[in-house]
């Protein structure tokens, strides 16, 4: 069973490292969104402080919806998708090859990236950490989310833009106290453990059910 | 005597069914709406509370926090409807999913505007960042995407069993958010809603709120199914009683 994860999981990274622009554009797309909310709103240091964290994870949330589109795109476009499908392999475990592989090229970017983006927001050095632990732990949890509506929607028209409408909602949790980690980071590090242990708490709900429920809409939408 | 429920999930036997209750939940929708709005109207105090107290405007609670309930309680409605088609392949349930997400819809809306306008006397804003507030209109969000995701697919088939998918892990999510908005610390954020606690609310406004939230529940009732009917008649078209139903219309 771990050999088929490995498999899908290799298969989808080189795939996607031969084609690096996709994975570099949803990058660059969450760095051009977080530069441009200082020049919007006016780049005093205070203020920059304030709304930073919550900054950094809208355009997070944007910068890994936009990417859900070709989780499942592509193979459903060329017909391996329904090879899936018709393996005798359990679905969810394939699913979630396809979402950790997603999160690798989409999720774990961002983390690798936000000090920098911390920096342009003036935040403190513990602040950084703390958003980056908290991107760590919550990045999946959008991939594992998204999943679902990728699914759902897959082949539809317009399918991008109804995707964030119908996944957007869900990620409230996920933005809540991944922002207010940082925050509250910046008052007393120690306070930062509920929302640590809640951000975690999400991601293992997500763990088990988003696979399920995510094949289960890849049936749906194939049958 | 067994009463054999599947017969029920027929569209052909449900259509004529719906057809004559429909007049029924009317009436009793006209019936309760007057008493309702009588007793709160006139059977009430003019104003609440001790100090600064709430005064003509506190009526509002007579449809705000009935339709706050029916919201809710209509999306749980939608889910269970959604549920049994998924598990039972019965056409009929995802019709009537589908059916009952508009008046949730509404409902919400009718909340969230109520809400804005109660709120501007007595808090002195149209919109806070209240918990409450905030996952009722999340919940309104919800009721878009299903409408959205159904509409958005060509094939009804598809179309029903993704919406009722969303719509479950939805309700998975609806807590999850009501929870994570009402923030951990009680002392950073307050909220505006104060506790509700139906023991202690006054006799006669009790009376009349949950008149108005029963005329709300005959009144969904009525809705749900006259859109149910159209959707019954729209996705059999192509079906013989149908057909049969249209002729005899148009000899008579």
């Amino acid at each position: 069973m771990l050999r088929v994860f490995w498999c899908i999981l290799s298969r989808d990274l080189t795939l996607a490292m031969r084609r690096r622009t996709d994975v570099l554009t949803t990058l660059f797309f969450f760095v051009i969104v977080v530069s441009l909310f200082p020049l919007g709103v006016g780049t005093e240091s205070k203020a920059l402080q304030i709304i930073g964290p919550g900054v950094v994870w809208v355009a997070a949330l944007l910068a890994s919806m936009l990417a859900l589109e070709r989780l499942y795109a592509a193979d459903y476009e060329d017909g391996t998708l329904e090879q899936m499908l018709l393996t005798a392999q359990p679905l969810s475990l394939l699913v979630l090859a396809k979402i950790a592989a997603h999160w690798l090229l989409t999720g774990l970017p961002l983390v690798l990236i936000a000090p920098l983006v911390g920096m342009q927001y003036q935040l403190a050095d513990s602040a950084i950490g703390i958003m980056m632990l908290a991107l760590l732990v919550g990045t999946p949890i959008l991939s594992l989310i998204g999943s679902i509506g990728a699914a759902l929607t897959l082949g539809l028209r317009g399918g991008g833009i109804l995707l964030s409408l119908l996944i957007l909602p869900l990620y409230i949790p996920v933005l809540v106290y991944g922002a207010g980690a940082v925050e509250v980071s910046q008052i007393d590090l120690a306070d930062t453990q509920p929302y640590f242990a809640l951000l975690g708490a999400f991601l293992l709900i997500a763990l088990v059910f988003a696979p399920v429920a995510s094949s289960a809409a890849l049936r749906i939408s194939l049958e | 005597m067994a009463l054999n429920w599947f017969k029920f999930a027929s569209p052909a036997t449900f259509y004529p069914i719906a057809g004559r209750l429909i007049p029924v939940f009317w009436i009793l929708t006209l019936l309760l709406l007057a008493i309702g709005l009588y007793w709160g109207f006139f059977e009430t105090a003019s104003q609440l509370g001790g100090s600064n107290p709430q005064k003509e405007y506190y009526r509002i609670i007579f449809i705000h926090v009935p339709s706050a309930w029916m919201s809710m309680w209509l999306y749980i409605v939608m889910v269970a409807w959604a549920a049994i088609g998924l598990i039972f392949n019965t056409r009929l349930s995802f019709m009537m999913a589908n059916a009952v997400a508009p008046t949730g819809a509404i409902f919400t809306f009718l909340a969230l505007w109520t809400g804005a306008f109660w709120g501007r006397p007595s808090w002195g804003t149209y919109w806070d960042w209240d918990p409450r507030l905030t996952s009722e209109l999340v919940l309104f969000f919800m009721y878009i995407g299903y409408m959205a995701l159904h509409s958005a697919i060509d094939d009804t088939r598809r179309a029903d069993r993704a919406s009722a998918l969303l719509a479950i892990v939805g309700l998975i999510m609806v807590p999850v958010i009501f929870w994570s908005i009402n923030c951990p610390d009680p002392n950073q954020c307050a909220a505006l809603h104060q506790r509700s606690n139906l023991t202690r609310i006054d006799g006669n406004i009790l009376f009349s709120m949950l008149t108005m939230t029963l005329a709300f529940w005959m009144y969904s009732f009525a809705t749900t199914f006259m859109r149910l009917r159209g959707i019954i008649l729209t996705r059999e078209a192509e079906n013989t009683w149908v057909q049969d139903l249209l002729n005899a219309r148009g000899r008579t």
